[in-house]
């Protein structure tokens, strides 16, 4: 999967490893900001609160 | 770096361009022919892919975010300090001006929940410690708030008043408003700031109980129906760390309180003061 997807890049090895990076920035963006937060508030509910 | 095709092996490659055509294009069939899109390896690579995701999210959640959302709500609650002094200097306190000069104000509860009202300093918890109030204990705008972090469950009283003030704050997550709360220690001092003043409280001991142990709330904890004689400070969180089994109780007496206008208490007077 992952190497089709690199075969799939297009320009030299340089750009395609830039534009991995900016792939990977972009995923870890999307979990942190979206993913991981309504996993938190959906699979893992905290409670601090009596009687709640 | 075997090689199965055997019509390439036996020529000397004589000349660059003739024999090694033929070489790389071969290379590139068997290569491409390893690599070909399979079930088990695109089931595999998306295994292990979740598992790095499942590992980031533990990271995240346990510690990464811990510190970020704790640094906004400082931020946020250092900024509150300063709105509260504004308040005052408009002349916008909420309080009724008790009979007895000594007797504390009582500021007026907000009128909405989720409205923050004042401040929570705890020297215990870092130098310069300070967390945002706001009204009611909703898990989703309040507790994991990154600009709040506590809760007053509005059922109690307000500080200084006869009865019990109660606060909660996670353990763990979100900032863990509360994360230190088994490090207080006996006498140590728990501030509350409104806009009326400075509300000083002492910490007298903890109290573990079940998450349905809302007697800790009563207006004299564990004792509901009593009268109120005291002014108690009750600060709820999870226990142990990391799980949500069981609740820890903070009690805090009140001891006194300093009004906006006396200006703020000394143990606090720095970090008070060095935002105003």
């Amino acid at each position: 999967m992952y190497a089709a997807l690199w075969r799939i890049l297009p320009g030299p090895v340089w750009v395609r490893i830039l534009i991995v990076i900016v792939l990977v920035a972009v995923v870890l963006v999307v979990l942190v900001e979206w993913v991981f937060p309504w996993a938190a508030d959906t699979l893992l509910p905290q409670d601090s609160t009596v009687g709640g | 770096m075997h090689d199965s095709e055997p019509a390439e092996t036996p020529e000397p490659a004589p000349a660059a361009d003739t024999a090694a055509a033929p070489t790389r294009s071969a290379a590139r069939r068997r290569s491409a022919a390893a690599t070909r899109l399979s079930v088990t390896g695109v089931l595999g690579e998306i295994l292990v892919t979740a598992g790095v995701v499942v590992m980031l999210f533990l990271g995240w959640y346990m510690w990464l975010n811990d510190i970020t959302a704790g640094a906004e709500q400082q931020q946020a609650a250092e900024e509150v300090q300063q709105e509260l002094q504004e308040q005052w200097e408009r002349g916008e306190s909420t309080a009724e001006r008790p009979v007895d000069p000594g007797e504390p104000v009582i500021s007026a509860a907000p009128a909405e929940e989720g409205e923050v009202f004042g401040t929570l300093i705890v020297p215990r918890f870092g130098p310069d410690w300070v967390r945002s109030i706001a009204s009611g204990v909703d898990v989703k705008t309040v507790l994991n708030s990154y600009t709040v972090g506590v809760g007053h469950y509005t059922q109690t009283q307000m500080p200084g008043e006869m009865g019990n003030f109660a606060l909660a704050g996670h353990r763990r997550t979100y900032g863990a408003a509360f994360g230190d709360i088994d490090k207080l220690r006996l006498g140590d001092r728990i501030y509350v700031e409104t806009v009326d003043g400075w509300y000083e409280y002492v910490f007298r001991g903890l109290e573990y109980v079940w998450p349905t142990g809302v007697e800790v709330l009563e207006p004299v904890p564990a004792a509901p129906g009593v009268a109120p004689t005291d002014r108690v400070l009750t600060m709820t969180s999870c226990n142990p760390r990391f799980s949500t089994a069981e609740r820890i109780i903070a009690y805090a007496v009140y001891e006194t309180w300093y009004p906006r206008a006396d200006g703020p208490p000394d143990e606090i007077s720095g970090v008070v003061q060095a935002r105003g």
